[in-house]
């Protein structure tokens, strides 16, 4: 609590759910809703990515499963939202847990190919799940709103929601970072064998730290596809969403609190103009991707890698 | 009966496709520990410059090959150059993005130019009628294609002082270098080989069924089950690999809705991955 850093991130979020708000904005309000949906699950990936060293390249998996239990038990069962979404994560966070223990056997690329696998195949199971709506999805009807005071009240309702989730996600990235957990996982990021070798119980790490990076983006899920009112299996399981999280990581800086944050908002702005722009609508994934060959090639380690090592004193404050 | 027969026969022909598709992406790893994401670019690009030659300029289909390997080798060793080179040695994180990266580049031009409407390349080829049961032949003429390019590749591997470097290579890179292999030039050769692999195999794929600047994902998806199977880096056993995995799709078709046949993939590539991540035709290495 003594840390500066905090204190920041406590009033990044406060401007967040302040800003728009006040200002009775609907496009910035959506605009945001993106960015902080971008945040929760680059700054999750990064708990494996950044903290682990471990490459999660289906982790939109979490996201999409999240959404679908959700939205079943909305439209299905008549459940509360805010009940739904924690029943959501719970089940998420519980199933990556027993998937965790089997493909965090594998290391390197071996594990980033069994992840877009395990996206894949569920993303084909849930085509052909029929109390799921198969391959067509679910719609929510406007009559599923009606529990959060009519379409428009909640709107603003998830809105506040995504906002409190992407706290948590920072608050959980910070904690973690500065806990005895998180120093193991860093610990098997940089050497997974000297790591095990000095007591850090890697099975048992990866295992949690995988199961954690599920939690609140299925929960994120959850609150995106009830605000869409739609669900189908190619925009829930979308492996491109999955990199692009990636490169949200890769833009801010992986291993860092706030990097992935400050990578996603970027990324959702860059994005938010090229597809806008004239000229260059059809060329935002060009684009993307020369961005992302750049950052690879040249500043592996992100902006805020780049501030910290141009300003060195800005690693105290800015995690 | 003989629909079961016919429908596992027409897998395995399919299947030979999907095995030279793979190899390129297996040859990469082997070599240089490189999973390459954009591998299912290449395969498009592949099958647009099929298009292109044969349905714009009125080359004929199969003749177009020569030409796709040339240009998809030049191409791969461009690219090795700018996107490689300098995340070699790196963690995998670093080349599966810029990997990424390239691809993301490639599709975005593609989609630009091409949008992503559907093309068909129209190949006459004639079949072999078996009892009530046509083989097409443009499946049968792919699959001999793709065995004859499958033997080059292992003659160029095994049978050649190039081959033999890059052998060395992939097995122990600080050794080659010291007994005064290019090591570096190697790499670039084995990327440039790989990625005209992957052109070549979606010329031949392009001549089997329609497709869009999109459809690489799909093929790359196929390309890593059938790696997977046939266990990463080594040529061989991917072969083998496309062939189990078009003789599990043929087999399947007729016991099970078509929709079920990639759920049934992707689960046995996480099997394969987790119980048998050398493959599972590891002795053939």
């Amino acid at each position: 609590m003594r840390r500066p850093f905090f204190w920041l991130i406590a009033l990044i979020t406060i401007l967040l759910a302040v800003v728009p708000y006040v200002t009775d904005d609907v496009q910035l309000r959506e605009s945001l809703l993106l960015a902080c949906v971008y945040i929760i699950l680059a700054s999750n990936l990064n708990l494996m990515i950044g903290y682990a060293g471990y490459v999660n390249f289906g982790n939109i998996v979490f996201f999409g499963l999240g959404g679908y239990i959700c939205i079943y038990l909305v439209d299905t069962l008549h459940v509360h939202i805010v009940i739904a979404v924690l029943v959501a994560g719970i089940a998420v966070s519980a199933l990556a847990l027993l998937f965790g223990l089997g493909i965090l056997r594998l290391r390197g690329a071996f594990f980033a190919l069994a992840t877009i696998g395990v996206n894949e195949a569920i993303k084909q199971l849930v085509a052909n799940f029929e109390p799921w709506g198969g391959a067509t999805g679910i719609y929510l009807s406007l009559d599923a709103y009606g529990q959060l005071g009519g379409p428009m009240q909640a709107l603003w309702t998830t809105y506040l929601l995504i906002v409190l989730l992407t706290a948590a996600s920072l608050f959980l990235s910070f904690f973690i970072k500065n806990s005895k957990f998180g120093l193991g996982l860093i610990a098997i990021g940089q050497n997974e064998d000297a790591a095990a070798v000095l007591g850090v119980p890697t099975a048992h790490y990866k295992a949690i730290a995988y199961s954690i990076s599920a939690f609140l983006p299925a929960m994120a899920g959850g609150l995106y596809f009830f605000k869409s009112g739609i669900i189908e299996p190619g925009g829930a399981f979308n492996l491109s969403l999955s990199i692009e999280a990636i490169v949200m990581v890769m833009l801010g800086g992986q291993g860092t609190v706030i990097g992935p944050a400050v990578g996603a908002f970027v990324y959702e702005e860059i994005r938010g103009l090229l597809l806008t722009s004239e000229t260059f609508s059809h060329f935002q994934l060009v684009i993307a991707g020369a961005l992302l060959l750049l950052i690879v090639l040249f500043v592996p380690g992100g902006l805020i890698g780049y501030v910290h090592r141009r300003w060195p004193k800005t690693r105290r404050w800015l995690e | 009966m003989i629909g079961i027969f016919a429908s596992v026969i027409d897998g395995v022909l399919v299947g030979a496709v999907y095995g030279l598709a793979a190899m390129g992406l297996t040859l990469i790893w082997g070599v240089m520990n490189v999973i390459n994401l954009a591998h299912g670019a290449m395969i498009v690009l592949g099958m647009f410059m099929l298009y292109f030659l044969a349905s714009v300029v009125g080359v004929p289909a199969y003749a177009t090959i020569p030409l796709v390997a040339v240009v998809g080798f030049l191409f791969g060793v461009v690219l090795y150059w700018i996107a490689v080179h300098r995340v070699i040695g790196q963690p995998e994180l670093m080349s599966l993005l810029s990997t990424f990266a390239v691809s993301m580049i490639v599709i975005g031009f593609g989609t630009a130019l091409w949008t992503t409407s559907p093309y068909n390349v129209q190949v006459r080829v004639p079949g072999i009628t078996w009892e009530s049961y046509t083989f097409t032949g443009t499946h049968i003429m792919a699959a001999i294609l793709a065995g004859v390019i499958a033997a080059l590749l292992y003659l160029l591997l095994y049978h050649t002082r190039v081959g033999k470097a890059v052998r060395a290579v992939s097995g122990n890179r600080e050794a080659a270098e010291l007994t005064g292999i290019p090591t570096t030039q190697v790499l670039a050769m084995s990327f440039g080989l790989g990625v005209a692999l992957a052109a070549v195999s979606g010329t031949l794929i392009a001549t089997l069924f329609p497709f869009t600047i999109l459809s690489g994902e799909a093929y790359q998806l196929k390309a890593f089950v059938v790696t997977v199977l046939g266990g990463l880096g080594n040529p061989a056993g991917a072969l083998l690999g496309g062939i189990a995995l078009g003789l599990l799709e043929g087999m399947a078709t007729p016991f099970m809705p078509v929709s079920w046949i990639p759920v049934l993939e992707f689960v046995l590539f996480v099997f394969c991955l987790i119980a048998y991540p050398r493959g599972i035709f590891a002795f053939v290495r």
